[in-house]
């Protein structure tokens, strides 16, 4: 049997859990000291690219290592343009940058959009050969072309500063826009999912022979998906380029670390499930930050450990690998947290008990 | 039941000339020509890898014959691909269930709609709610995610879907998974699936596999039945003499793959050559 909230109800659920969250997160950007606001920031941004990440990975079943290209791709491109031409003149210092970037100068929701925009235009062009491939060697294809995406941000000296990286780019990132993005992503990709064209994702992660007999144009799908989810991931590299304020492109910020990070997030939470997805950016963020304390000196057992640098990725691996060995699905499996499934859940336990 | 006899009258449907499929140096299919003719139940029956299901393979372009044309519905599908001869209305189902085993039989159901709506030129075949196709597939994607002139839509294909679902007697597993279906069911709602594109021509690879007597003769008459139902053309492969010689009005045999023989139920029961590729030649049991 399938039971059901009435739609009314369900929907005034939602938009009290909107303003309740809301007003949450309106009583921490008032409260809050500067330190603990970052992570809340943080949390969302991560919940933007673990959501897009799992369209792509979760729901559609393209095993896609290449994430944090399309990252780098939004927080270039946005920080390009929040710069001021002066910044801009100042920090080249290698080379002068290119005459077209050196006087463009807009405001950060453009900037944020053109991030997105330019990110999805290169998961397009990207995704014509790549999503020809399917399974490891898409996986390794996805992986390889984000290493490119990063060189070329190396080595474009005249577009990129090179190694010296974007520095003195403005916090923008505030609360409103982390949180705002985060809901329009949320809303969109649920709404995909929810929709005849998720039923087609689906089908094609269970079965992609069957899907395409059922005349779903697979190829199509998974570029649809590929795009969308790319965008949403340029527009996190966006918001979190006005998060760091400096941007560089080592391996670890805007890398293949950070393409693992984001899939530890979503499998910790459950690939092909966005609640899960946000549960995983706000575990991974929480502990990330928490963890920093492994890195400083401290006093076991009145024994004086030095802090030892990279000691929270080595306890956040072993945490994830533990979460792999006893709960395979990760947190939610492929379940959403719905109003829907609360009430199921509650009633089967009163039922029960 | 329908007399058992060859009915010339009937247009052709599906006209396969001269199909030859090679891998490598195996030769799967060689010189496969055959006609299906509208309304029609055909069996395609041989030994295993006789190159049965290939033939299938073929004319659902999962693979591209090496050599030959296949004709549906008088248009050449040989180029095309899987999805765009789902369009033209050829389904099928596998031999090895290939549900969509994550998904509730609803959502496996509503699946196989989707197609209707993205396919741009979808107007030859069909009109949707009164609107012609081609204007509801050009905007489907952000109809859908926008939900703006999408929900009438999302309606319907849920109304018929339940329908069909009712219809196939289902309905008690509605919004369970795929996966949590008995073995028998599951074959049923493969048929049901492939029946929700709207085909003309249903193609059956092993409906009966791995059922007893009972359930075999249960699917037998529920292929009947849809055949009546949904005014179908039914071609299907079977490993079961049995089975084929009661319900199809034409049968063809494959051996290595070449037809070997083809004819009603009757002929080819007294057929020598088949017999001999069923039970091996008499001088052959050293």
């Amino acid at each position: 049997m399938e039971r059901k909230l009435p739609k009314k109800l369900n929907f005034v659920l939602t938009l009290l859990f909107i303003l309740f969250v809301a007003f949450l997160l309106y009583l921490a950007n008032e409260k809050l000291d500067e330190y603990v606001l970052r992570v809340v920031r943080l949390i969302a941004i991560y919940g933007v690219m673990a959501v897009s990440l799992n369209l792509i990975n979760g729901i559609t079943g393209i095993f896609s290592l290449g994430h944090a290209g399309f990252i780098l791709v939004g927080a270039y491109t946005s920080a390009l343009l929040t710069l001021s031409p002066e910044q801009k003149m100042m920090s080249f210092i290698i080379e002068p940058i290119v005459p077209w970037l050196a006087n463009v100068h807009t405001d950060f929701l453009t900037a944020t959009l053109a991030g997105g925009a330019l990110s999805a235009l290169f998961a397009f062009l990207i995704g014509w050969p790549i999503l020809r491939l399917s399974g490891d060697y898409l996986a390794i294809a996805s992986l390889g072309f984000a290493e490119v995406i990063r060189i070329f941000a190396l080595n474009a000296i005249s577009i990129t500063n090179g190694p010296l990286g974007l520095k003195g780019i403005p916090e923008y990132s505030n609360i409103w826009w982390c949180y705002g993005w985060l809901f329009v992503t949320v809303i969109f990709v649920a709404s995909l999912v929810n929709s005849s064209y998720g039923r087609a994702l689906k089908a094609i992660r269970e079965d992609r022979v069957a899907a395409e007999v059922m005349g779903i144009n697979v190829f199509k799908h998974q570029l649809i998906s590929f795009v969308v989810g790319a965008f949403f991931a340029g527009v996190s590299g966006a918001l979190y380029a006005h998060w760091l304020t400096t941007i560089d492109p080592r391996v670890t910020t805007l890398g293949p670390m950070l393409t693992f990070y984001v899939l530890i997030m979503i499998v910790l939470g459950g690939l092909g499930s966005i609640s899960g997805s946000l549960i995983g950016a706000a575990l991974f963020a929480i502990l990330f930050e928490w963890l920093r304390d492994l890195e400083e000196p401290f006093v076991l057992f009145g024994m004086r450990v030095p802090g030892i640098k990279g000691m929270r990725t080595l306890v956040i691996s072993v945490i994830f690998i533990l979460v792999m060995i006893f709960w395979q699905r990760g947190i939610m499996g492929r379940e959403e947290l719905t109003w829907n499934n609360i009430y199921r859940w509650l009633k089967r336990r009163g039922e029960s008990g | 039941m329908t007399s058992p006899t060859l009915d010339l009258s009937r247009k052709p449907i599906l006209i396969l000339d001269q199909v030859t499929m090679q891998f490598g140096g195996l030769v799967a299919v060689d010189d496969f020509t055959a006609e299906i003719r509208q309304g029609e139940l055909v069996g395609l029956i041989g030994p295993n890898g006789a190159g049965k299901t290939t033939v299938f393979n073929l004319i659902t372009g999962i693979y591209h014959p090496t050599k030959g044309k296949i004709v549906f519905d008088g248009i050449d599908i040989t180029p095309l691909k899987p999805h765009q001869i789902t369009h033209l209305g050829i389904a099928r189902t596998f031999q090895n269930i290939r549900l969509f085993s994550d998904m509730t039989v609803l959502e496996n159901v509503l699946v196989a709609q989707h197609h209707k709506f993205t396919n741009p030129d979808a107007d030859r075949i069909l009109k949707i709610n009164g609107k012609s196709a081609k204007r509801v597939a050009n905007f489907w994607f952000w109809r859908s995610v926008l939900k703006v002139g999408y929900l009438k839509f999302e309606k319907e294909m849920v109304s018929k879907a339940k329908e069909l679902i009712e219809k196939l007697g289902l309905s008690k597993f509605m919004h369970e998974k795929a996966s949590a279906l008995p073995y028998g069911d599951q074959r049923k709602l493969e048929i049901a699936r492939a029946l929700a594109t709207d085909p003309k021509l249903l193609l059956l690879d092993e409906p009966a596999a791995g059922m007893n007597p009972k359930e075999t003769e249960d699917l037998m008459r529920f292929v009947e039945r849809i055949r009546e139902e949904f005014d179908l053309t039914i071609f299907l492969i079977e490993h079961d003499m049995k089975v084929v010689m009661g319900i199809c009005e034409r049968i063809i045999v494959m051996d290595y793959g070449r037809i070997i023989a083809e004819g009603t139920p009757k002929e080819i029961q007294n057929n020598p050559k088949v017999i001999e590729a069923y039970l091996g030649r008499e001088w052959e049991g050293v």
